[in-house]
């Protein structure tokens, strides 16, 4: 009997071919912040630490989903997502697990996390106004509302709003407006497209660079890229709602898995990445704002001079994005 | 009234066709729950736009590829012309491009800010524009660019395989060339015709890497909307079992097409039938031409540029692993998968009875359903067998209780298999549907049965179809993106994850670099299965 289970277990394991063994002193992390964006952070960890850090890339919801069925029998300890509307998503789905530390508190703001614990945002990207310097003069630059005016009318390039950043911005207008304003302002801004939506923010910065339209919407890293690339790159940032609720926000951040096998050290990986040293990686490698404020940003984003930041929590991402999604939809923003 | 022997077929292709069922049977199991809200959204702000767009493509992709695929097959195969030679292989090339690769090269050249309308800016002023190419007609474009080599490579086979007689007996008759075209050598290749726009069109309809780089909103895309944007799988499941349900339909319609049409199996020519000259060998030589530099040409010298302007900066060591992940996920894929097709061509032959039939049907289906939706259906199944199945059996064995499926290398492989299975039957089929049965009847009568009988009769006659459905799941692994994103277990990136990395993030150029490895690693399988498929007539 017993040799007859050895050669079915046997059988078994070359069947299955890699079996998931588990060694103490490892996280496991399901990202959708992609391989060169995160390596760089966790090889300082490793480096520093000897616990070795896992991970694999994917887009978010297939990654959220691959939680929710591994269930009790996971194998990830922290999914690492961009955008508070996913984070969010996957509280209310329930595969993450609250936890509060002194440290996380200590260095990241409160509007930069769950309320609920359940996650911590680790860098911000701001989504702001960018502007042809041939064309437009920052001084007929006001905020995100105006560009639903009449005078931007086949001047506006937008991405499309499929893209989560979109909907996250659109929430966050429905939380300061009201349904009924925005709808209007997103009607304001379709009417004025110059052309097609983008599939992605490089395409729109390099559409106004070249004269197919004047002003647009996108996250600040991207333009960073680009200007890292073409420094004769004749766009500027601008940011809007100076004298109002300031710039939208939003971050990239990490939660803890309902079922992780490695708890402690996942949240000991969490804490050290609010730390300055590995903020600074970790914001820099995409030139986004470290989440800590005792953080500096580095130079080329510290050029891009200081503003004012809306307070609002990120979180109200996540709760508005179906309705920020229905809207975009009625107004005709595809 | 099946025969025992018949009967001793029915475990395997039902195992086979259970594991397809198990991932559509989690899309079925969504029909449980309906959200009403996102319903009655999709249906009052979005479906008329969505079923218009993919009706569009479809009727769009369809006449392209069959234009392409045809009249390409029919001069490389029937005539003759400058350039013939090395364009009858050329043409199959644009097999290895991805159509997403494919998409981000025409939009990044042709757009606006693109490089060639800078240059006409430039010299001409800004009076002078190009049609949109982020446009209905820009989509179908690409999509007929990278998906006619499949109508070409089935047309060109039908062509070849019809023999002098037919097309000589028709001139004799007094047809010209165009009505001997029309009347005698295209009814004869319909049904491989059928068979190649049937694969383009599942291709379309579940693609969505290509599409989402124009923004072109079609049903595929209103899926991923549904789950990423609204978080609704079910809702989302629901919308692709729609999706299979059309595909299911397609391919009836192009089997019931197919009818009794048997290709012939004449002795192949030897020459050409018709030699071009003048006017027409230019035309015939430059339409040949203009294809191949459009679906190939431009796009990978494109790819070179970008490459040395961005992407050799990012060439590491690292690259050696991604290669060598790629090609060993390619080929163990065929392998498996090419085996478990032979068993269902054989059990189709030689026990065609009504069950088995509609097993092998079953087993083909996956094929249909857009990968990111087929990967998290198998992602689901599997991790329900880990939990029901394997934890229980391995703590009963001693083992850890630990769940193997989800996340090991065979489930990634099973995930394949499921997804490429319909890819390796069809040359298997039609190859083992070209041995008349009276050949292993003598063989028997010789006394020889068995493996004998498979390894020294079949096997000899099945090569050259085995090694073009072997090299076809190859390449289509190697360009498949959703399931190894979502299973690969951990370390095993390939080259299309690095893909999907670039361009998630807007790096188009930097994308060249994993992009173009990818189009010269798939290059060879592809220039293998061109000499294959002309050793056969030469």
């Amino acid at each position: 009997m017993l040799a007859t289970k050895r050669l079915l277990s046997a059988l078994a394991l070359t069947l299955i071919g890699t079996t998931a063994a588990q060694a103490a002193d490892e996280v496991v992390v399901y990202s959708s912040r992609i391989d060169e964006l995160i390596k760089p952070v966790f090889d300082a960890y490793t480096k520093k630490t000897g616990v070795s850090v896992k991970f694999i890339t994917d887009k978010e919801a297939p990654l959220m989903q691959r939680i929710k069925a591994e269930g009790a029998n996971a194998t990830a300890d922290l999914l690492l997502t961009v955008d508070a509307g996913n984070l969010w998503q996957a509280e209310q789905m329930g595969i993450l697990q609250p936890f509060t530390s002194p440290v996380i508190d200590a260095n990241i703001p409160s509007q930069y996390r769950a309320s609920s614990h359940a996650w911590t945002g680790l860098s911000l990207r701001a989504r702001t106004i960018v502007y042809s310097t041939e064309r437009v003069k920052p001084s007929e630059l006001t905020t995100y509302e105006a560009l639903a005016g009449k005078e931007w009318e086949g001047r506006l390039c937008l991405r499309t709003s499929k893209k989560v950043y979109n909907q996250s911005l659109t929430a966050t207008l429905i939380e300061t407006h009201g349904a009924e304003k925005t709808e209007e302002i997103l009607k304001g801004w379709v009417k004025n497209l110059s052309t097609d939506v983008f599939s992605d923010d490089t395409a729109l910065l390099e559409a106004i660079n070249a004269g197919q339209c004047d002003v647009g919407i996108v996250n600040t890293y991207y333009y960073g890229r680009l200007h890292q690339q073409k420094p004769d790159l004749k766009v500027k940032l601008f940011w809007p709602n100076q004298a109002d609720r300031g710039v939208h926000i939003n971050l990239s951040g990490i939660g803890l898995t309902q079922h992780a096998p490695h708890p402690e050290a996942a949240k000991k990986l969490v804490e050290w990445m609010t730390t300055p040293e590995a903020q600074s990686i970790f914001a820099d490698v995409n030139q986004e704002f470290p989440a800590n404020p005792k953080v500096e940003p580095s130079k080329e984003v510290a050029a891009w001079g200081k503003f004012k930041a809306d307070t609002l929590p990120v979180e109200v991402a996540g709760k508005r994005q179906a309705e920020a999604i229905r809207m975009m939809d009625r107004a005709g923003w595809n | 009234m099946a025969h025992p022997a018949q009967r001793r077929w029915y475990p395997l292709v039902f195992a086979i066709a259970a594991l397809v069922l198990l991932p559509l049977s989690v899309l079925l199991l969504s029909w449980q729950s309906i959200d009403q809200q996102i319903w009655s959204h999709l249906w009052d702000t979005q479906m008329p736009r969505l079923l218009g767009n993919t009706l569009t493509l479809i009727l769009g992709v369809g006449t392209g590829v069959t234009l392409l695929g045809v009249s390409l097959a029919w001069l490389t195969s029937l005539c003759e012309f400058p350039g013939r030679r090395w364009l009858d292989w050329a043409l199959m090339l644009p097999f290895a491009i991805p159509a997403y690769v494919l998409a981000f090269v025409f939009v990044g050249l042709l757009d606006f800010a693109g490089p060639v309308q800078t240059l006409m800016r430039e010299w001409f002023g800004s009076g002078l524009r190009l049609p949109r190419v982020r446009s209905t007609g820009g989509v179908i474009l690409v999509l007929v660019l990278v998906f006619y080599p499949y109508v070409y490579l089935l047309a060109r086979s039908a062509f070849l395989a019809q023999g002098k007689g037919l097309m000589e007996a028709a001139r004799v008759l007094g047809q010209s060339p165009w009505q001997a075209f029309w009347r005698v050598a295209l009814p004869m290749a319909r049904p491989a015709i059928g068979a190649g726009v049937a694969l383009a069109l599942m291709e379309t309809l579940a693609d969505f890497g290509a599409v989402s780089v124009f923004n072109f909103d079609t049903f595929t895309t209103a899926i991923y909307k549904t789950w990423y944007g609204f978080f609704s799988l079910s809702s989302a499941a629901q919308l692709a079992s729609l999706l299979l349900l059309a595909v299911m339909l397609v391919l009836y319609g192009e089997r019931r097409a197919r009818g009794a049409n048997r290709a012939s199996n004449e002795r192949p020519r030897v020459k050409a039938l018709y030699t071009l000259r003048g006017f027409k060998a230019v035309a015939a030589s430059g339409w040949c031409f203009l294809v191949f530099a459009c679906a190939f040409v431009i796009p990978v010298l494109q790819l070179v540029v970008w490459f040395w302007q961005r992407g050799r900066f990012d060439l590491d060591e690292r690259y050696a692993g991604l290669i060598v992940h790629t090609l060993y996920l390619g080929g163990l894929a065929a392998l498996v998968t090419v085996c478990v097709a032979l068993l269902l061509a054989f059990a189709r032959r030689l026990a065609p009875t009504r069950p088995i039939r509609a097993g092998v049907g079953l087993a083909n289906l996956g094929y249909a359903l857009p990968g990111s939706v087929l990967a998290v259906s198998i992602m689901l199944a599997f991790s329900y067998l880990d939990r029901e199945l394997v934890i229980p059996l391995s703590t009963w064995l001693g083992g850890a209780g630990k769940p193997l499926l989800l996340g090991s290398l065979s489930a990634l492989l099973l995930a394949y298999l499921v997804r490429f299975l319909a890819v390796a039957y069809g040359p298997l089929e039609s190859s083992l549907a070209r041995i008349r049965p009276s050949l292993p009847e003598a063989a028997r009568s010789l006394g020889v049965s068995g493996p004998r009988l498979f390894f020294k009769v079949y096997l000899p006659l099945l090569l050259p179809g085995t090694l073009s459905a072997a090299l076809l799941v190859f390449v289509d692994v190697l360009k498949e993106m959703p399931a190894t994103l979502l299973m690969r277990p951990f370390g095993w990136d390939t080259l299309a994850v690095r893909i999907f990395e670039m361009t998630s993030e807007g790096e188009w150029a930097r994308a060249a670099l994993p992009a173009l490895t990818l189009v010269l690693v798939g290059l060879l399988p592809v220039i293998g299965l061109i000499r294959r498929s002309a050793h056969r007539n030469s």
